[in-house]
């Protein structure tokens, strides 16, 4: 009996325990919702100082964890702790909003995607920065640009990159063509110069990123710059209904409507692309700087060593406009400790930092001058032909929701380009709906 | 249902105490409430972590935030009662082609890819009913492809369907698999079938090897041939377990997510389905709409399991074998109760003898 008694109390003890637990979570809810509905304030001061956390994707060259160390053996105060992020950029950004949301004072320095930069801004998830927290007229303009919302600087520009154009130079010298080519209809000259060689037998012209991914809306971007288009104006209103856009849009359509490209491109991202170039299967390919070891390596990895160059992405009438790539660290409004996450901003992305970065990974800073220095150029080949390419920039649309858009101009891009739409009615479904979007 | 199932060895024999009906009509008030005291937090765990997120999702998708932007650009940050409309968007314009396009393509691979596991499944399961040497070996492996989480056997068939991949250098031919097109949703299926199928051939082969062995004895001597034990003898025996494992591969098929995802990719009109669809409103911060959508998918396949529980039968909890088994057994009992009860009390006194 007294056995049967005491497993009442038990039961009575657990059922109220969970039902305290029920209310506190149910609590929890009622709070956040609260929150959510009253106005946020702006914070403008840099106050506070204390320890900070620094939220970032993962620095596998260990570069960031230096500087970090470095901050923390002069400021053992204002301690600074590494968070790192997934590697997949959607669940980074996922992971900074929701601790947005929830107004977290977690997250204190964030390292952003250049291309979240407007919609962080617009929902004031980061503060304004001072006018004098970065040397911008050091920086490349585009980063600057890349990191500025509405007119001001919501964004410390960290690391950049560009888009490169690489090319079979023993094929070109075979081909007896002199230089690399410019525009697109060199490219078409060269390649049925090249293709008609016998050592370039079963090759392809060129090829980018075209599967269906943020990768199609930059070589999307690109073409459209290329043609003197934008696909969104200054003011952030959508300008894909346009004869510029239309040329652009052209240029990959009709490079798979005529054969430019491998017809399997349509599934190409980055490394399938390096694949097929690093096979010795394509004259000209669009990718990004950081290919540029892999194709060089002297393994026997790679049947293009030696034998390829690099230039600026071709475009209509001239040298093509590459997109922008690379991240910028921003200060959340909800941080306790600003003083300290502006301190350590300024720090981080200071000229001194950046260039020590160098020495352990290849992520391309954004101060100009030192692209320009020779011995990071004996390391990094690439480094001039990047600045030339990154100089003529251009962000990736500044929209706050980018992830419509972007998911947008996939959609009607692929479309186009697999043929299921003529250019026309593709861009103008895409104009119709980066209107709704952009609103 | 008129199938006779094959009880479980041992429930017939040697249940000491009939569960349920018999002393259905005498419970006393106070057994009652100790019943709900024990369900309780059972029911409060089930509360917390299944009708809140519900009510919550239902709740939330009554709401839309609006996107306009300010003067200085800023968000204006309004989540306003919609009522109904997030539901009514799903029919027209083009969140109405998405969802109805992500609902043809759910529905479509629950079919194929659950006809297609059945019946692979049926084979496999009639190959290792079999005695022949290494069958356990045989068995293990055939769970492997089930083991290997989704993401990862996804990333695996990537690389067989990539356009210099196995797949098209074993055909001899050059199909895109993963671009955009019914190429993809074939990818979607093989990888998904290839997957699964041993799900369903280990749980009808457990429900086979309960026939037992005389059944085959006697159609043998009747002169069945092996098509004829099939059709009149395993298949009839297996029906129970088949239907729960079907069930179960539906209701799973249905919210079907990280195989295409990983290996077609995100955004895909081919092979969108309602949970990816769901997973990308939610990532455009659109929450109103992706509970809503949340939500759709929910009542379908709550509407699957109850057609499938209600017309086909599929007995799920076991209770209707229990039933079955109840009723056949409860004049038995009834005669044998004084007897049982006897019993335990004979067995209950030496186990207490024996632990003093």
């Amino acid at each position: 009996m007294r056995q049967r008694r005491r497993t009442w109390q038990t039961l009575l003890a657990t059922t109220a325990s969970l039902t305290v637990a029920a209310v506190a979570l149910t609590g929890c809810g009622g709070t956040a919702t609260d929150a959510k509905s009253t106005p946020k304030a702006a914070a403008a001061s840099f106050e506070g100082k204390g320890p900070i956390n620094y939220v970032s994707n993962r620095d596998a060259s260990g570069a960031a964890n230096k500087t970090i160390e470095e901050w923390n053996a002069a400021h053992p105060e204002e301690k600074v702790t590494f968070i790192e992020l997934p590697d997949s950029a959607d669940q980074q950004r996922q992971q900074l909003i929701q601790n947005a949301q929830i107004k977290s004072d977690t997250f204190s320095v964030l390292n952003l995607d250049v291309v979240w930069t407007s919609e962080f801004a617009a929902n004031k998830w980061i503060l304004p920065l001072p006018a004098d927290a970065v040397p911008t007229d050091k920086m490349i303009p585009a980063t600057v640009n890349a990191a500025t919302y509405r007119d001001s600087l919501v964004g410390a520009p960290y690391y950049t990159d560009g888009a490169l154009f690489y090319f079979r130079s023993d094929l070109l010298q075979a081909a007896g063509i002199a230089a690399p080519p410019k525009t697109w209809d060199e490219m078409k000259t060269a390649c049925k110069a090249i293709l008609a060689l016998p050592e370039a037998a079963g090759m392809s012209c060129y090829t980018g990123q075209f599967d269906k991914n943020e990768a199609l809306t930059v070589n999307f971007s690109e073409a459209v710059a290329s043609a003197g288009g934008t696909v969104v104006d200054a003011d952030g209103k959508p300008t894909v209904n346009t004869p510029e856009a239309k040329e652009g849009l052209n240029l990959l359509v009709d490079g798979f409507k005529d054969g430019l490209f491998p017809s399997d491109a349509i599934t190409y991202l980055e490394e399938q692309g390096r694949r097929a170039f690093q096979d010795g299967k394509l004259v000209f390919m669009r990718n990004w700087p950081f290919l540029h070891a892999s194709l060089s390596a002297t393994d026997g990895s790679s049947k293009v060593n030696g034998k390829f160059n690099i230039t600026s992405i071709p475009g209509t009438d001239g040298p093509g406009v590459s997109t922008l790539g690379g991240r910028s660290l921003a200060i959340s409004p909800f941080t306790p400790n600003k003083a300290t996450a502006l301190e350590f901003v300024k720090f981080f992305t200071s000229e001194e930092q950046a260039q020590k970065r160098l020495a352990l990974s290849s992520r391309a800073p954004v101060y100009a001058s030192l692209f320009e220095d020779p011995a990071v150029v004996a390391k990094r080949p690439f480094f001039p032909t990047l600045l030339t390419s990154l100089n003529n920039a251009q962000p990736r649309p500044k929209v706050v929701q980018y992830g419509a858009t972007t998911k947008a101009i996939q959609e009607e891009a692929y479309a186009a380009i697999t043929g299921a739409k003529d250019t026309d009615t593709a861009l103008k479904d895409m104009q119709a709906k980066l209107t709704e979007l952009t609103k | 249902m008129t199938t006779t199932t094959a009880p479980p060895a041992g429930a017939q024999t040697g249940t000491p105490h009939a569960p349920g009906p018999r002393r259905r009509g005498k419970r006393s008030p106070g057994e009652g409430r100790m019943a709900a005291m024990l369900l309780s937090p059972t029911i409060l765990v089930l509360a917390l972590v299944i009708v809140y997120p519900l009510l919550s999702a239902v709740h939330q998708s009554l709401f839309r935030a609006e996107s306009g932007l300010d003067a200085d650009g800023f968000v204006s940050d309004v989540e306003s009662f919609v009522g109904l409309a997030n539901y009514a968007d799903l029919f027209v314009g083009e969140s109405g082609r998405r969802f109805l396009n992500a609902f043809a393509n759910t529905t479509f691979f629950t079919v194929t890819t659950v006809f297609l596991e059945t019946v692979l499944g049926l084979c496999l399961a009639l190959a290792m009913n079999r005695a022949f040497r290494g069958r356990s070996f045989l068995r293990a492996s055939i769970l492997v492809p089930w083991a290997v989480p989704t993401a990862v056997s996804g990333l695996l068939w990537r690389w067989i369907f990539q356009s210099d991949g196995i797949a098209n250098n074993l055909l001899g031919s050059e199909i895109l698999w993963t671009a955009e097109g019914n190429a993809s949703r074939v990818a979607v299926i093989i990888a998904e079938v290839w997957k699964t199928a041993p799900f369903i051939g280990l749980l009808v082969l457990a429900g086979m090897q309960v026939i037992p062995g005389e059944v085959y004895e006697a159609a043998r001597i009747d002169g069945a041939g092996w098509w004829r034990q099939l059709g009149s003898i395993t298949l009839p025996l297996v029906k129970p377990t088949l239907l729960v494992a079907v069930l179960f591969r539906m209701l799973d098929a249905l919210r079907m997510f990280d195989l295409p995802f990983v290996l077609i990719g995100p955004g895909k009109e081919s092979v969108e389905t309602l949970s990816m669809l769901a997973w990308d409103e939610s990532n455009q911060l659109r929450y109103g709409s992706a509970s809503a959508f949340a939500v759709m998918l929910f009542l379908y396949v709550a509407v699957v399991a109850i057609v499938f529980v209600k017309v086909l039968g599929a007995d799920v909890t076991g209770a209707k074998e229990l039933k079955l088994l109840s009723k056949k057994t409860a004049r038995k009992n009834r005669l044998a109760a004084s007897q049982t009860q006897a019993n335990t009390e004979v067995s209950d006194q030496k186990k207490a003898e024996a632990t003093r």
